[in-house]
């Protein structure tokens, strides 16, 4: 469970998130709202990247503020352009690199690899840069690098964005099948049409907190009224 | 370096990192401190064999040393004008034989390994040296050359588009400020992957 407790965040004077209080416990939560609207932000805050101005966020009982290093443990990160977030040049290597940071062995890394590897259907891609993959591919890597650490939560920051349609299906699907909670910022309307909660922000706070038909409906509406 | 690495089994892929790169630094200091040309012919066959060895092609020895023939030119020019040709040939044969041994290196050594390989190597200096810290910076910045290159290149284009064909203040401006976007990008996705 991800406990926020009103949570506000400042960017020096200018108000980024006011005054939220949540508590995530569905499977699929989805985060949209227009550019600007505080959603990454607040995805940021979920795994400690960010903290809080005032409020606090509790990751299973862990405040972000002072166990950052467990709750990013727990709370894997997807961010938007996975070639910020592929690190190794070499993509194996890149998903051994946050096993690497909890002490496996590299004969466990190679292992822990190979099975997340050939869950993505990227196993023959092992040896290859990661720079000549395809964008599918290397959000798919991303997503691969992640999981291999086995987080309870996944956040993902707009994974399908800089995607064409193959990409994104395939980029869906993988999010479709993932066992841990995930908590997704998008814009992108039919991938959270199935979730089980849909959060809409706007000017820093949340304008919906439903079920998708109606939050969706309701986030149409209020981007019409502009 | 960031994409050389050849997948095999040969005794060179299997040796250990630390010592491929001690065997360089030694044959490297030894290829210039002998000044003979017998010497350098002998490192040259012998690097050759060793390409063999790695279950290499010939052809990717001359692929190490292919894009920096301008640069031999070059250096050959210059001897020819203030030494002789001899020496010329000498000094080109002396950097060819390094370029290829350190080629080498990369083609039968993955990154992570030389990265392991060095992390190794500084462990006795880690009280006065941030020795994981060097290796993720290593491991970096062969990582990001191509992104970067790509940077530079989607950028330039953008420029072309607008009319301007040559301009350095202009391409370094967005560039720079791209690079520093990314950068604090990864910072997060380091952090974010429990460094």
């Amino acid at each position: 469970m991800i406990d926020i407790q009103n949570v506000s965040l400042f960017f020096e004077a200018r108000e980024v998130l006011r005054d939220i209080s949540l508590t995530l416990t569905e499977r699929r939560i989805a985060i949209v709202g227009s550019n600007g609207s505080g959603k990454s932000s607040f995805a940021r805050l979920l795994n400690g990247l960010r903290l809080p101005t005032s409020g606090d966020i509790l990751v299973d009982g862990l405040n972000t503020r002072d166990k950052g290093r467990e709750v990013r443990r727990k709370v894997g990160f997807v961010f938007q352009n996975p070639d910020n977030q592929i690190v190794f040049p070499i993509v194996e290597e890149d998903v051994g690199f946050g096993l690497k940071n909890l002490g496996f062995s590299a004969a466990e890394r190679a292992e822990k690899a190979k099975e997340v590897l050939r869950r993505y259907g990227l196993w023959h891609l092992r040896d290859q840069p990661s720079h000549v993959l395809s964008g599918g591919q290397k959000q798919l890597l991303a997503i691969a690098g992640v999981l291999v650490m086995e987080p309870r939560y996944v956040v993902l920051d707009e994974p399908t964005t800089l995607l064409d349609l193959r990409n994104k299906i395939q980029v869906r699907k993988a999010i479709e099948a993932l066992p841990q909670t995930a908590i997704v910022v998008s814009h992108d309307l039919d991938l959270v049409a199935d979730f089980d909660r849909v959060l809409v922000f706007d000017q820093g706070r949340i304008l919906a907190d439903d079920a998708p038909n109606a939050a969706l409906r309701r986030y149409v509406e209020a981007m019409q009224d502009v | 370096m960031f994409d050389l690495y050849c997948d095999g089994h040969s005794p060179l892929h299997r040796m250990k990192p630390g010592w491929k790169i001690l065997a360089l630094a030694a044959a490297g200091t030894a290829l210039f401190a002998v000044d003979h040309v017998v010497f350098s012919l002998g490192l040259l066959g012998l690097t050759l064999v060793l390409y063999r060895l790695a279950q290499l092609p010939l052809r990717r020895a001359w692929d190490q040393i292919r894009p920096v023939l301008w640069v031999f030119g070059l250096i050959f020019l210059a001897q020819l004008v203030f030494n002789s040709w001899q020496i010329g040939v000498f000094v080109i044969l002396r950097f060819a034989t390094l370029l290829m041994l350190a080629g080498l290196l990369t083609l039968t050594t993955r990154s992570s390994d030389m990265i392991e390989g060095i992390e190794a190597g500084l462990h006795p200096l880690r009280r006065v040296l941030p020795v994981a810290r060097i290796s993720l910076a290593i491991s970096l910045t062969l990582r990001f050359i191509p992104v970067l290159s790509q940077v530079v290149q989607d950028v330039r284009e953008a420029q072309k588009t607008r009319g301007l064909e040559r301009n350095l203040i202009a391409l370094a401006i967005p560039v720079v400020i791209r690079t520093i976007q990314t950068s604090e990008e990864i910072a997060d996705a380091i952090d974010a992957r429990g460094y």
